[in-house]
């Protein structure tokens, strides 16, 4: 088989093109990240929106949408910055019953066959109500535990790097290579065929809901353990932030088709896009809109590319 | 009618039965699909399946791969009851269906699409025993294919992809494979796998594996077949045995109920077009196949399933209602109701006038009926008298026009979407394979609809798969993979030559 | 002889199902036609519990007031319920920040001078044609899912209101004027609302336009093949959302006394909650206006109750969150085809 210059070969490098596309600017406007310390800096908060963006990807893998991720993050990290600290047990339960709830709507989604971007909009309002409710304003403090992790030093290459790195061969493993994440996917790719020999479109939903609740747990301690205090509004942003990453790894809305690792590069290219227009003092002004910018451009790159695939 | 000989289904050729059906009869709401089906399915032959459209083989494939639960009657299976026969019973009974209607996740690679019909494949190293399964498989039933069992779905052709859900039916992890339904499984087949995929069918029932062949090739059947099973408007209505088994014999068994007019035939003849088509087009990659029709001209489209008929019926509607050379008054019947023709939330007369309020209102005004005020809104006494006159032509008794339409049997839902062709203003009328499904009575009067309708000089493009329709049509385009290769005049159009050019690889 | 036969034998096997009669009063209360009663009777049911709790007064007061206010949730409720109904995965996230855009760009332009209020209200047309095409360019052009485009395109409308925002002049005084008003007890307002809600049911249900929409709301592939141009008419769904919702950031100017940035921040989850809690389908092809006014009263009146009890902005989140969802849960979705 010959090595060609596919349009499908060059969409599954789009999530590298663009990570060397963003890395090499900011490299040249200051060599210092190329450092450990440097590197750290950048990438500081690349965890939690690692984490959350596979959490999209769960959902995404089945043709459905998750627009309260951002929220619920943020709920989580008020959790942890009120409950776990003074409560712990209630803390933890609390924890839990977020992801039995996450997985619930997944079933629900299911059984009743409504859109998913209704009700998890209406989701985003419950755990956002209940951050304000936990949290009126921002404060609280990270338990000891969990800043001690977060601000662990690994040798040579910076923290965050390491643990993406991680987090991406795990998911990989676990979604693409174990016979329970074929059959997944295969709920995404094509549900009728999978009911019809007899899986239950409810249970992968579910488990899905409920593993996508379960990252965005990891998403919210993580942050946590960044930040060291939480607010409602911490996490907003990783709604949006979470649907560009996992398009710019090669997903698509429908039909199964996503790429763990895609994801995970594609989250650590749009923390470094972040950082990277700081770095170009643009105005308060446009930093709000920058984020849809970058969403359009994204899917636009998509686009072209998919046009040059039906010619 | 000719002499039908029914094959008892005893154990006289010294077969034991695995699967019997006892009275299964199936009923969706008010529509009797299957009644009083009692068959055995025995161990080792193969049984191919005739009969038109409609006429129930895919629900009882259907219930007997555990897909619907029967209404009525029950299933034994090896001599024992199963009261609930559903999709796993079926497995674990050896049950393997390969359906028309691709199966596979597009998004996976064919050795993953296996682990979603074997459950048992997972823990270390599945992926190796699912690869080496499928590609054992392929190179049995297809010796020569080339494929590795890495390759994503979605990179395969149709051909292929028909190749790896056929092996996958076949493939053993757990339970043993005792009976295998295909449906259709040559349409999206090249005459040399065709081939090769009869030839395995041959051998795999000499082998012990029950094989039951859904056709519409009634060659196929006659070229396997132990028995054949012959059903019509839900009913077993004879069963064949390999000697009695010819061509005449199972086109009587199905019934001559279309009742082709000979004498429409005649008159049919070529028409002299005087100044040259009316409508032209030339569609496809490279533009390569032309088609082109006159005005009152019924066009056919055939040849086997699948082979680009409904595309190319797409892109003269696109043709036709873009803003370019090709425009027209174009209306479109759909054949595939739920995807494209049914509005489920409105009423029967609301589906019906759809068409009508872009064009035939604004002529219905002209035509000198009381003009609106205002542009744009609907005229619903114009509206009303449509639908009361298409409700006579089309025949609908008995319902309100006001009612939802899904109150309607599937005959009559298919009657509507006619008439909102038929009620607009369109010249051009396309059809894709619009009687699929419909019951006899109904297919009578659409093709009446359809002549009387050509007459006044509506041009029509009709893409069948019954190819007795097309004795009412002037020409017919035969289609094979996206290309016409022949063009046939109604006094040409034979079974035979039909069947010869749905085979052809090359373009004419 | 082809499996869609049994698809449409079982998609005909769930219609009938779906119309069998089903005996007790639950059945016969689920058959009720008028998906806009439920929002109405939840409306009336709060009013009577703040009478009972509050006193009659209070009760009156409340009412009076859900007709200055509550209004505006009915206004951007009516814009979302076109592009829910173009059909399934139609959203306009762009609410929020097209009022803020809307409501600024409308301040420079009428200086605070009467003379100028056509001209304003010019401004807020041509603002809200725009930002309807823009939406519609990206989810057309770009192939973006309307829910992403809506989303990245209110980012970018935010970072323009939040660059003219600053120095905003006051609003002229006749349009303080008309804010306040009132024909016979009703509130101008509530008026233009109600003049607003005629002119969309004549076109959602008299014209052909509505036909269309409510066609390639039910199933775009039918409509297209049915000779309805799906494209214009869902394009002409997003304009008049985005009009609408320029519209309204005028009239909430004019009673705020002044536009701001954050004017139209909650509206966003609002319109589409009293568009779902309505009854209108949310898979598309089926608008009730009427529904939409009940619940927008609904709403309304379930928000003074949660006031009065002291309930801070959290806990009213966690309400209307639960509502969209029990209301979508309850409803339930198509049937698979």
């Amino acid at each position: 088989m010959t090595f060609a210059i596919t349009q499908a070969r060059l969409r599954a490098l789009l999530p590298a093109i663009s990570l060397v596309a963003v890395l090499v600017p900011i490299l040249c406007l200051q060599p210092a990240t190329m450092s450990y310390f440097g590197s750290s800096l950048l990438l500081n908060l690349a965890v939690p929106i690692v984490l959350a963006t596979l959490a999209q990807l769960a959902i995404i893998t089945v043709n459905d949408l998750d627009l309260s991720i951002g929220p619920f993050v943020s709920l989580v990290a008020c959790i942890g910055a009120t409950l776990l600290v003074k409560q712990p047990w209630l803390g933890v339960l609390a924890l839990v019953g977020c992801v039995l709830a996450y997985a619930a709507v997944g079933a629900l989604i299911e059984l009743r066959q409504i859109p998913s971007i209704v009700v998890t909009l209406g989701l985003a309002f419950v755990w956002s109500g209940l951050a304000i409710v936990l949290l009126p304003s921002p404060g609280g403090t990270s338990p000891e535990w969990l800043g001690t992790a977060m601000n662990y030093q690994t040798p040579w290459i910076a923290a965050p790097i390491v643990w993406s790195a991680l987090i991406a061969v795990l998911g990989h493993l676990l979604l693409m290579r174990t016979s329970a994440g074929v059959r997944i996917r295969g709920a995404g790719g094509n549900p009728r065929a999978m009911r019809r020999f007899g899986w239950s479109l409810v249970r992968s939903k579910a488990t899905l809901y409920g593993i996508a609740g379960l990252f965005g747990v990891l998403s919210g301690l993580s942050l946590l353990g960044l930040t060291t205090s939480a607010d409602a509004n911490l996490a907003l942003r990783y709604t949006l932030l979470s649907i560009a990453a996992v398009i710019l790894g090669g997903g698509e809305f429908a039909g199964g088709r996503v790429s763990v690792i895609g994801a995970v590069l594609g989250a650590i290219t749009l923390t470094l896009a972040a950082s990277f227009l700081a770095f170009l003092n643009i105005s308060s002004d446009w930093q709000v809109g920058m984020q849809g910018a970058i969403l359009i451009v994204v899917l636009s790159l998509r686009v072209m590319l998919q046009r040059g695939d039906h010619q | 009618m000719g002499e039908i000989k029914n094959t008892p289904e005893t154990e006289e050729t010294g077969r034991e039965a695995l699967i019997r059906f006892h009275g299964i009869g199936k009923t969706f709401g008010r529509v009797r699909a299957l009644t009083d089906i009692n068959f055995s399915f025995l161990r080792g032959e193969c049984v191919g399946i005739a009969g038109h459209n409609g006429a129930g083989k895919s629900t009882l494939m259907a219930v007997l791969a555990g897909v619907f639960e029967p209404t009525q009657g029950h299933i034994e299976v090896d001599g024992e009851s199963l009261p609930g026969y559903d999709a796993n019973a079926a497995r674990h009974a050896g049950v393997r269906c390969v359906f028309q209607e691709l199966s596979l996740c597009a998004n996976l690679s064919i050795a993953e699409n296996m682990c979603i019909v074997h459950p048992q494949l997972r823990g270390r190293g599945w992926r190796r025993r699912a690869t080496a399964l499928m590609r054992e498989k392929l190179e049995e039933i297809f010796p020569g294919n080339g494929l590795s069992g890495n390759e994503l779905v979605s990179d395969l052709t149709l051909t292929q992809r028909q190749m790896v859900e056929i092996a996958r039916g076949f493939t053993i992890t757990d339970t043993p494979v005792r009976l295998v339904i295909l449906d259709e499984p040559t349409s999206s087949l090249d005459a040399h796998t065709a081939e090769q995929l009869l030839a395995f069918v041959r051998k795999a029932a000499q082998g012990g594996i029950t094989c039951l062949l859904i056709t519409h090739m009634l060659g196929e059947i006659q070229r396997v077949a132990d028995r054949v099973m012959v059903m019509r408007d839900g009913s077993i209505v004879s069963v064949l045995a390999r000697d009695n088994l010819s061509r005449k014999a199972i086109i009587l068994a199905m019934g001559q109920h279309l009742e082709v007019d000979k004498a429409s035939a005649d008159q049919r003849a070529r028409l002299q077009r005087a100044d040259g088509p009316e409508y032209q087009w030339a569609l496809g990659a490279g533009r390569r196949t032309k088609i082109d029709a006159s005005r009152g001209e019924v066009i056919g489209f055939a040849g086997l399933a699948g082979q680009g008929q409904t595309e190319a019926l797409l892109a003269i509607y696109e043709a036709a209602t873009s803003r370019g050379a090709g425009r027209a008054k174009v209306a479109f019947v759909a054949g595939d109701r739920g995807r494209d023709g049914v509005f489920p939330v409105w009423s029967i007369a609301q589906n019906l006038d759809l068409r009508w309020l872009s064009g035939g209102m604004a002529e219905a005004g002209r035509a000198g009926a009381k003009r609106l005020p205002i542009r744009g809104l609907v005229d619903f006494a114009a509206a009303r008298a449509v639908v009361e006159a298409w409700r006579v032509k089309i025949g609908i008794r008995g319902a309100s026009m006001n009612a939802g339409i899904l109150s309607l049997s599937g005959g009559n839902q298919q009657k509507v979407l006619f008439a909102r062709a038929l009620a607009s203003d369109a010249d051009l009328i396309l059809m894709d394979d619009p009687t699929r499904g419909v019951d006899v009575g109904t297919k009578r009067d659409i093709y009446q609809l359809v002549r009387d309708e050509a007459a006044k000089g509506r041009t029509f493009i009709w893409y069948t798969t019954e190819n007795e329709e097309l004795t009412y049509c002037d020409r017919t385009y035969v289609f094979r993979s996206a290309s016409v290769t022949r063009l046939l005049h109604a006094d040409e159009c034979t079974e035979e030559a039909l069947l010869a050019a749905s085979f052809e690889e090359h373009a004419a | 002889m082809s499996p869609q036969t049994s698809s449409e034998v079982r998609s005909d096997k769930e219609a009938t199902v779906a119309l069998a009669p089903r005996s007790g009063w639950l059945a016969r209360l689920k058959s009720v036609q008028a998906p806009w009663a439920w929002s109405f009777a939840g409306a009336v049911l709060v009013w009577l519990a703040i009478a009972l709790i509050f006193g009659f007064s209070i009760a009156t007061n409340v009412a009076q007031t859900a007709l200055v206010y509550g209004v505006f949730m009915v206004l951007v409720g009516l814009g979302q319920m076109l592009v829910i109904t173009s059909g399934v995965g139609n959203i306009d996230l762009s609410v929020p920040s097209t009022i803020a855009l809307a409501g600024v760009v409308s301040m420079h332009v009428m200086n605070g001078l009467n003379g100028q209020i056509v001209l304003g209200f010019a401004a807020v047309l041509g603002v809200g044609i725009a930002v309807g095409l823009a939406n519609y360019a990206l989810i057309r052009l770009l192939r973006i899912p309307p829910i992403i485009a809506t989303l990245s395109s209110s980012f970018i409308i935010q970072s323009l209101a939040i660059t003219q925002g600053r120095q905003l002049p006051p609003p002229p005084a006749a349009l303080g004027a008309f804010a306040a008003g009132r024909l016979a007890q009703i509130p101008y307002i509530a008026l233009a609302a109600f003049v607003l809600s005629l002119a969309l049911a004549l076109l959602l249900h008299r014209s052909i336009y509505g036909r269309r929409l409510s066609a390639i709301g039910q199933n775009s592939r039918a409509a297209w093949l049915a000779g309805v141009d799906v494209h214009w008419t869902r394009c002409i769904a997003y304009v008049l959302s985005s009009v609408i919702a320029a519209v309204t950031a005028l009239l909430l100017a004019a009673v705020s006394g002044g536009a701001s940035l954050d004017m139209g921040v909650e509206y966003m989850l609002i319109s589409i909650a009293v568009v779902v809690i309505g009854g209108t389908l949310v898979t598309g092809g089926k608008p009730t206006i009427v529904g939409v006014w009940g619940a927008s009263m609904f709403l309304f009146l379930t928000n003074a109750v949660l006031n009065a009890v002291g309930a801070d902005s959290g806990v009213r989140s966690v309400v209307y969150g639960l509502l969209i969802i029990v209301v979508t849960v309850a409803a339930g979705g198509k049937a698979l085809r």
